[in-house]
């Protein structure tokens, strides 16, 4: 195996009290030999003063002395592991609706969802929180696993009656990829191990799942999007006339000999180079990183676009979202906020406030006059100068913005664009 | 896999690339922040990268505690003179002389949490609004919850409960008056990811990360080598003995393994094998069970 050639998975697990959340990736940092002795010694002496007779792993993903104080997790935390075919980064999130903000961060870098589900309860209101903020953060992948299966004798007809339930509910979400996996964290059944107790169960183990699941079509590679990050400009003797735009590929495959055009000035040029630390590159695509320079002298900056001539993105003062309202103080129509997208930023008015959807059973609740913390909502933003954009659902990166408050300068919403 | 995949070192690198370049284009006067560990080099690497061929647009802070290694400082103004980058030095010295901070006293004394003061003076004297660092979320339990841009009041301080959420790849850098940021571009990395990149890259290093003998006194089970800074307890001797470091803070602090790994490649089998964490052998973290959130909040790194 060689290390450097493994692939990057990002997964986002949500999860209530007590579904088991905390002890499935305690079980998955255990059993990929990821957990450190001083950690483990933390763990064994913290479970021993809490007067417990068993080592608690779910104290592994404890964090902040706020959190342990109240015994719950309020945050995102990010927890790494690796095997030989893949390095993860778990972004574990609290799963209670008044957490609903934390979830959406953690879903918006994610490849694949973990939605857990206690064989013993099935599907709860929590169950279509999770699947739904999958959805529409769009996650290419889920993965549902049916834990706690030991506390219902490994039964199949438990596990067939949830999955049934689960698909006859997701229907109407649009996921894409959904794979059923019937574990227990608790005694590691099916989690990195085959489970010696439920035959019945064909497909493959939770972690033989996420390293093998196809990535490498997440992210766009038809519509090429580049947004510049800056300017590189040496003034030095030998780079008298060098004028590299830095920047990460958001989408599509961009090429040397390329024709492109640049927005919003709308002129045509020729990538004459793509390089990074002056290596030339053949193909840049997303999510790297390069440096890009024209053949003809073009005075793009910070927030100017490069796409190909004959695909463009929306350009457009108007935008409609579907938006995380992330702040405890509400919004109300005709609010002025700042908008960024992308490497652009402008300020930009809310116009209406169309419908607040109810996460728990997909409802539209219309006329409303204000969208509060938590809520997910649609409104019409009108920006003072146009973006580039593409729907969300066509492209993660140039979908997506934040709204940060002009005064406190705090992220207040989170935007993906229809 | 299929062309247009990146490997998991290539992926960390475009995000803290992008993230570098974007302290470079939301603040007016972003440093980085150069302890002479491996995290700080790697992070100088991939900030020369970003840039190149233009030269690194901000200075380096280094902050002097006066207890560090010799090594660490040669290797420092070695690369400063490389690069051809602009070197701000912050001195905790300077701070005690001053009367700003005040020297422990006793065996175990450190400079570690003075450095706050002389950090927080520094960053206000050149007026920087972010100062990014090569701290990893994999590193400490505070610090799994730190965000990329993480906010600071003009006090200096964090506040964990109330910090920005970060969605997608958009940081949100806007701020007050006064106000600054701690940026940490890479905040994904793993000690082995950076390892195995530094090996990726024929990335230079001080001698102190591979095996060399030295003379050190074990401490509470930690070894530390012997230096002017060390005050010998009764029944503790000096031994000479093969060690190297897997992180580098101040000589008094930072606990040495014996190792025998003279090379990248023993190093990255050292640590696949190894059972302790990185941060194992630092006196510092070994205070209290939360003494990392506690000094970030009041400005630590």
């Amino acid at each position: 195996m060689d290390y450097q050639d493994i692939e990057l998975l990002r997964f986002t697990t949500a999860g209530s009290v007590d579904d088991g959340k905390s002890t499935l990736i305690g079980r998955l940092l255990y059993d990929s030999k990821s957990i450190f002795q001083d950690q483990l010694d933390a763990v064994e002496e913290s479970s021993k003063s809490k007067g417990f007779d068993y080592v608690d792993l779910s104290l592994l993903t404890d964090g902040l002395k706020s959190e342990r104080e109240q015994g719950i997790t309020i945050d995102v935390a990010y927890r790494y592991f690796a095997t030989p075919r893949r390095k993860f980064i778990i972004a574990d999130t609290p799963g209670h609706i008044q957490y609903t903000r934390n979830m959406v961060t953690g879903a918006s870098t994610a490849n694949l969802a973990i939605i857990l589900i206690d064989a013993r309860k099935g599907m709860l209101e929590q169950t279509h929180r999770h699947a739904f903020i999958a959805s529409l953060l769009r996650i290419p992948h889920a993965i549902v696993c049916v834990n706690k299966m030991d506390l219902v004798d490994y039964s199949e007809e438990v596990y067939d009656t949830i999955v049934s339930d689960f698909k006859a509910f997701s229907s109407k979400l649009g996921i894409k990829d959904i794979q059923f996996i019937p574990i227990s964290a608790l005694n590691g059944d099916n989690v990195v191990n085959r489970s010696e107790k439920m035959d019945w169960y064909q497909g493959s183990t939770l972690m033989y799942h996420l390293e093998t699941v196809h990535i490498s079509s997440d992210h766009n590679l038809v519509d090429c999007r580049f947004p510049i990050q800056s300017v590189i400009r040496p003034h030095t003797l030998e780079n008298q006339d060098y004028r590299g735009f830095a920047g990460r590929v958001d989408g599509g495959v961009f090429k040397p000999g390329d024709k492109v055009k640049s927005l919003p000035s709308g002129f045509v040029s020729t990538i004459k180079t793509i390089e990074l630390n002056g290596e030339q590159i053949t193909e840049a695509f997303a999510p790297m990183s390069v440096t890009m320079t024209l053949e003809d002298e073009i005075d793009n900056s910070r927030g100017d676009m490069i796409v190909r001539e004959n695909n463009v993105p929306e350009v457009s003062q108007d935008l409609e979202v579907l938006v995380t309202w992330m702040s405890a103080s509400p919004i109300q129509a005709r609010t002025k906020v700042v908008v960024k997208h992308t490497t652009n930023e402008t300020v930009g008015m809310v116009k209406e406030l169309k419908y607040k959807i109810d996460i728990n059973t997909l409802h539209r609740i219309e006329a409303i006059d204000k969208v509060e913390m938590n809520d997910i909502a649609r409104l019409s933003i009108r920006t003072a100068k146009p973006l580039f954009f593409d729907a969300y659902k066509k492209n993660r990166q140039t979908g997506s913005v934040i709204i940060i408050d002009e005064q406190t300068n705090e992220t207040i919403g989170a935007g993906m664009i229809i | 896999m299929s062309n247009y995949v990146i490997n998991h070192l290539k992926e960390l690198e475009s995000e803290a690339i992008f993230v570098i370049r974007e302290i470079a284009a939301q603040f007016e006067n972003p440093v980085l922040l150069f302890s002479g560990g491996k995290d700080s080099i790697l992070l100088t690497h991939l900030a020369k990268k970003a840039f190149y061929p233009a030269k690194i647009p901000f200075p380096l802070i280094h902050i002097d505690t006066g207890h560090n290694f010799p090594e660490t400082i040669a290797f420092r103004d070695e690369l400063v003179e490389k690069l051809g980058v602009k070197l701000i030095v912050g001195s905790v010295q300077e701070a005690i002389d001053k009367g700003r901070a005040k020297e422990e006293t006793g065996a175990d004394a450190s400079r570690n949490s003075l450095q706050i003061v002389s950090l927080l003076d520094t960053l206000e004297a050149y007026k920087v609004d972010a100062a990014m660092g090569g701290a990893r979320r994999d590193e400490e339990k505070a610090r799994a919850k730190e965000r990329f841009f993480s906010h600071r009041d003009e006090f200096g301080q964090w506040d964990p409960k109330n910090q920005r959420p970060e969605l997608w790849n958009l940081f949100n850098g806007r701020k007050n008056y006064g106000e600054h940021f701690r940026v940490f571009p890479i905040s994904n990395w793993t000690e082995m990811d950076v390892w195995e990149y530094i090996k990726l890259e024929n990335i230079d290093l001080p001698s102190l990360y591979f095996s060399h003998q030295r003379d050190c006194v074990v401490r509470d089970g930690v070894i530390l080598a012997n230096s002017e800074f060390i005050k010998l307890k009764e029944g503790e001797e000096v031994v000479n003995m093969t060690i190297r470091y897997r992180t580098c803070g101040d000589m008094p602090i930072t606990g040495a393994v014996e190792s025998e790994a003279d090379d990248l490649v023993k190093i990255i089998e050292e640590i696949a094998t190894t059972r302790t964490t990185e941060r194992g052998g630092r006196a510092d973290d070994k205070r209290a069970e939360t003494a990392m959130e506690d000094r970030k909040k009041q400005g630590y790194f």
